[in-house]
């Protein structure tokens, strides 16, 4: 599996001559792989008129090409900001509420996600076929679909270790902009132009896979909330900065310490283990119907509501699992 | 009738191909194949609709679906052959008699003592002695014996002490259908108790003195407080019309120290199209996350459901909280009335939520109140208007709670859509009829087996295994948040989406942590007779190989493997969303995508099929030569508690 920017082809249909040598290195004669594009295909056309475009079919011939859209940016926040209103809203009865849920389309997206993650793991495990994603920019839904196709097709991506090196790999060198995309959250009025939470969208499908998954992840769920908090702050350096480069400049190694070298101890890592985790070797292929798809309560309801009673549940399967 | 094709609704590819058999009692497909012959099958009584629909280059297609929403998609070669089978089965699925029902002929190979004893597991007399009755308070009352009072109650009524037969049998009169004031509840901490019965006849201004004091008597029997609540489960606007019926509901005026309450449910009829809508939504084709929580939304199903739940809610506050006795009473005081006297049970009383307790609340409730099972099941042929899914609301209201209290409940998921797959099955007696005067008539329980019998027997595999009755969420009142709480209810995919394997979690957290609890203990007891032959041993030179070795495969048993291939499983279609976003172009991405069209032709075939669901059932005399585990999944795969085999095997 590969991940890109967009292939700068502009009005003009430029070509690249390495740009397509490259490609074509990775497929054998008479193969073929596709090109996940996370556009839709009329905006990725338009993305010429800017100097960006898709891979012509002529150049890359062996090249399938798939548009499959993902939300990001602008929409995605105002996405996420109105479920939190939603979900804060005390008032609301039981009339509203599904239509509300809706209107968000909150959970559209992670179904979004989690089927163009699968589409990406269908291609490499059934079609046993070279996978090429991109979006335009290539760190926001390029990076979606490539870390959480890996964690479905990947068992050593769903250790707790595994899942940090996925991380680093994937978010983090690749180069998701944190700084800029986790600056407020959704309570803030700050609208900031470059805020939009993949990361969280990324957490979210993750959670929908423990839940259908319940064995196959080392890690539980307070994992995932641990780090969408320190997405957005944190006393670690780990998600500080933009990109490697960022973090070079601002000596980040060097002056802060690091999330991973805390959740490792021996001491806190317990926390953070999934009392029903079976080491699966098996590709976990989740189910995206809408029933299936649920709203992650533990993290939108979080400071609404007690989870005292789940809790429970968890320490009872904790302890008898410890038996 | 032979080359009939069972289609996979999510995958047409997947279809089955075989011969369809028509029982009196079941319709039977079985699966031409080499090793397997795997056979669905489905009781007459469990089909609700079936729709012929157009023909097609293929065949004739006949849609099945069925009360507990299973739904079979067959394809039937020739156009005559399946013309006689749809006039077939609307015939029946149609019975005139109760005779022609299942559990007549059903045989689970019991002696008639065993019949007897099965019947007897759940006994009302018990109890309410365990509620602590009869006493100074409360009495049982015989002046229903012969129904001569009210046919649809039962001969053992409990009522005030001071509710003599005089006043008993006036409030009766002054009552929809003849159910006066009868206890449902009593709570002896604090002698508050949740009575039900049905409308007064009061029109706009009717009075009648027995059952003002049948009221009194309610009120005097709880010392504790100086009033009662009157809890009317109707809207406002549906029990005020009644009133131009001669019918209504208590006026605060002319009954003394009663609290009068509308709690707005609505009625069979609403409730009818709202499942109905919420079916629709469930057979949409991929579906868009719009599209669903909209459907799901316009059904209001799960309004209703939380209304349900609201008004037992209150009910177990005014007497858990405000030790002040309730009355609760609907139109004729059988669907709603049920439903909010059982859901308020549940809150209060931490003993309905063992397995023996809910039993014994549903037989309390439901059965021994005269619900019209019959009527709303539709046991026999009858008036379609009368239908509704009533039990089944307050069924999805204990998983709703137990999704909220994971702790709470000593069964689990399966038990309940277990007892609501039966209550439409009629394979067994308890839900047949419409009032325990009719069942007595057909002596039921002479002729039939009880449910209750056969789910004790099959205990283990409707445990919860985070139950702990020493739990502080299995001790007392259950307080479930009023609000803000509309995100709580979540939609029952497990009930509503049965039998579509692929969208459940393929691993049973409750089936796996059962299997630990057991090898702990096993492990334990084992630990226990070392420790004791260790003792031994200093005496004797004895060992005991033997026993020592039966242990040991005990144990291999049960072992847990974490390499089983319950976890295999396939991919779902991935391919089929393109509606959440309006911005396609037709000219470009449409070639390629249904080119790469990734179903199960292009998979290996390494993968097991678990897509299939069997509904199979042993019993039938003349089909005996089906053993119940060869005709359901490969036995390397089948887990046993994970398929719906279990329910069936007598």
């Amino acid at each position: 599996m590969l991940r890109s920017s967009q292939p700068l082809t502009g009005p003009n249909r430029k070509r690249c001559r390495e740009d397509e040598v490259l490609l074509g290195t990775v497929l054998d004669e008479g193969e073929r792989g596709f090109i996940i594009d996370t556009r839709s295909a009329q905006a990725a056309k338009q993305a010429r008129m800017t100097g960006g475009g898709t891979e012509p079919k002529s150049s890359y011939p062996q090249w399938r090409r798939l548009h499959r859209p993902l939300e990001r940016g602008r929409p995605l926040q105002e996405s996420f900001i109105k479920l939190v209103e939603a979900c804060n809203d005390t008032s609301a009865n039981m009339d509203r509420w599904l239509s509300r849920l809706e209107s968000c389309r909150w959970l559209s997206h992670v179904k979004a996600a989690l089927s163009t993650a699968c589409l990406a793991a269908q291609c490499m495990d059934r079609e046993e076929a070279s996978v090429l994603v991109h979006g335009a920019e290539g760190t926001d839904t390029t990076l979606l679909v490539t870390a959480l196709a890996q964690v479905i097709l990947d068992p050593s991506c769903r250790t707790l270790v595994g899942f940090q090196g996925l991380l680093e790999r994937e978010w983090i060198e690749a180069g998701h902009p944190f700084h800029l995309r986790c600056a407020r959250s959704a309570y803030s009025h700050a609208r900031l132009k470059q805020e939009a939470p993949l990361f969280l969208l990324f957490l979210d499908c993750v959670w929908q896979l423990s839940r259908q998954f319940p064995f196959s992840l080392e890690f539980s769920e307070r994992l995932l909330l641990t780090l969408f908090d320190n997405a957005y702050a944190s006393a670690y350096g780990t998600f500080l900065c933009n990109n490697e480069k960022e973090r070079c400049l601002c000596k980040v190694k060097e002056n802060t310490h690091s999330l991973w070298a805390w959740l490792n101890q021996p001491g806190e890592k317990t926390k953070y283990l999934n009392p029903l985790y079976s080491h699966n070797t098996l590709v976990i292929w989740p189910s995206v119907e809408p029933q299936s798809i649920q709203l992650w309560q533990g993290l939108f309801f979080r400071w609404i509501r007690s989870s005292q009673y789940v809790d429970e549940a968890w320490a009872e399967i904790q302890r008898l699992v410890e038996g | 009738v032979e080359n009939v094709r069972l289609l996979n609704r999510f995958s047409s590819r997947k279809a089955a191909l075989g011969t369809l058999y028509l029982t009196a009692t079941h319709v039977i497909f079985v699966e031409n194949g080499s090793e397997t012959r795997k056979e669905t099958w489905v009781l007459h009584s469990q089909i609700s609709s079936i729709e012929k629909q157009a023909t097609t280059a293929t065949g004739c297609p006949l849609l099945i679906r069925c009360k507990n929403f299973q739904i079979i998609q067959l394809v039937i070669p020739q156009e005559r052959d399946c013309h006689d089978v749809y006039i077939s089965l609307i015939r029946l699925t149609r019975p005139v008699k109760y005779e022609e029902l299942y559990c007549f002929s059903f045989n689970p190979k019991l002696d008639k003592e065993e019949r007897e004893q099965g019947w007897k597991l759940v006994n009302l007399k018990e109890e309410y002695n365990r509620m602590g009755i009869p006493n100074n308070y409360w009495q049982i009352s015989d002046v229903n014996r012969d129904y001569g009072v009210c046919d649809s109650y039962p001969t053992e009524v409990y009522v005030p002490k001071s509710a003599t037969a005089h006043i008993i049998v006036g409030s009766s009169k002054f009552r929809s259908r003849r159910r006066f004031p009868a206890l449902s509840y009593y709570c002896k901490d604090n002698n508050a108790s949740i009575c039900r019965s049905s409308q007064p006849l009061s029109g706009f201004s009717a009075r009648c003195l027995e059952d003002e004091q049948m009221l009194q008597a309610i009120r005097k029997a709880n010392p504790g407080s100086d009033f009662i609540y009157v809890v009317d489960t109707r809207p406002k606007l549906n029990a005020m019309a009644n009133r131009a019926a001669g019918k209504g509901y208590e006026n605060e005026d002319n009954y003394s120290n009663i609290k009068f309450q509308f709690i707005g449910i609505e009625n069979i009829h609403v409730m009818r199209n709202s499942l109905q809508k919420m079916l629709e939504v469930c057979e949409l084709k991929s579906p868009s996350m719009s599209d669903f929580l909209w459907g799901l939304e316009n059904s209001g199903w799960l309004k209703h459901i939380k209304a349900i739940m609201d008004a037992g809610i209150f009910i177990a506050k005014a007497v858990a909280e405000e030790g002040v006795s309730v009355l609760v009473h609907c139109s004729d005081g059988w669907d709603r009335t049920a439903q909010v006297c059982s859901v308020a049970s549940l809150l209060l009383d931490p003993y309905y939520r063992t397995m023996k307790g809910f039993m014994v609340l549903i037989e309390k409730d439901w059965v021994s109140f005269g619900h019209k099972f019959n009527h709303r099941y539709g046991n026999l042929d009858g008036d379609p208007k009368e239908i509704s899914p009533v039990i089944d609301q307050f069924i999805e209201c204990v998983w709703q709670l137990m999704e909220q209290f994971p702790c709470a409940f000593e069964f689990n998921e399966r038990f309940l859509i277990h007892i609501q797959h039966h209550i439409y099955s009629c394979q067994f007696g308890n839900f047949l009829c419409n009032s325990q005067k009719e069942r007595r008539e057909l002596k039921i329980q002479e002729r039939t087996y009880s449910l209750w019998a056969h789910l004790w027997k099959n205990r283990a595999d409707y445990l919860n295994p985070l139950y702990r009755s020493d739990h502080s969420q299995t001790q007392g009142t259950l307080r479930p948040q009023m609000a803000p709480c509309n995100f709580l209810y979540k939609f029952w995919s497990g009930m509503y989406n049965r039998f579509e394997k692929g969208l459940h979690p393929r691993q049973s957290v409750t089936d796996y942590l059962m299997a630990v609890k057991e090898e702990t203990q096993q492990l334990e007891e084992e630990l226990e007779v070392l420790g004791e032959r260790l003792a031994n041993l200093q005496k004797s030179q004895l060992t005991d190989n033997k026993v020592e070795s039966k242990q040991q495969d005990r144990s291999k048993q049960l072992g847990l493997s974490t390499s089983n291939n319950s976890l295999a499983n396939t991919p779902q279609d991935y391919s089929n969303d393109l509606k959440s976003f309006p911005s396609r172009s037709p000219s470009q991405g449409d070639e390629e995508d249904s080119a790469l069209i990734l179903t199960q032709d292009n998979l290996k075939s390494s993968d097991p099929d678990l897509s299939a669901n069997s509904d199979q059932e042993s019993g039938v005399e003349d089909l005996s030569c089906r053993s119940p585990s060869g005709g359901g999944c490969l036995p390397s795969e089948d887990s046993g508690k994970d398929s719906d085999e279990a329910v069936f095997l007598a």
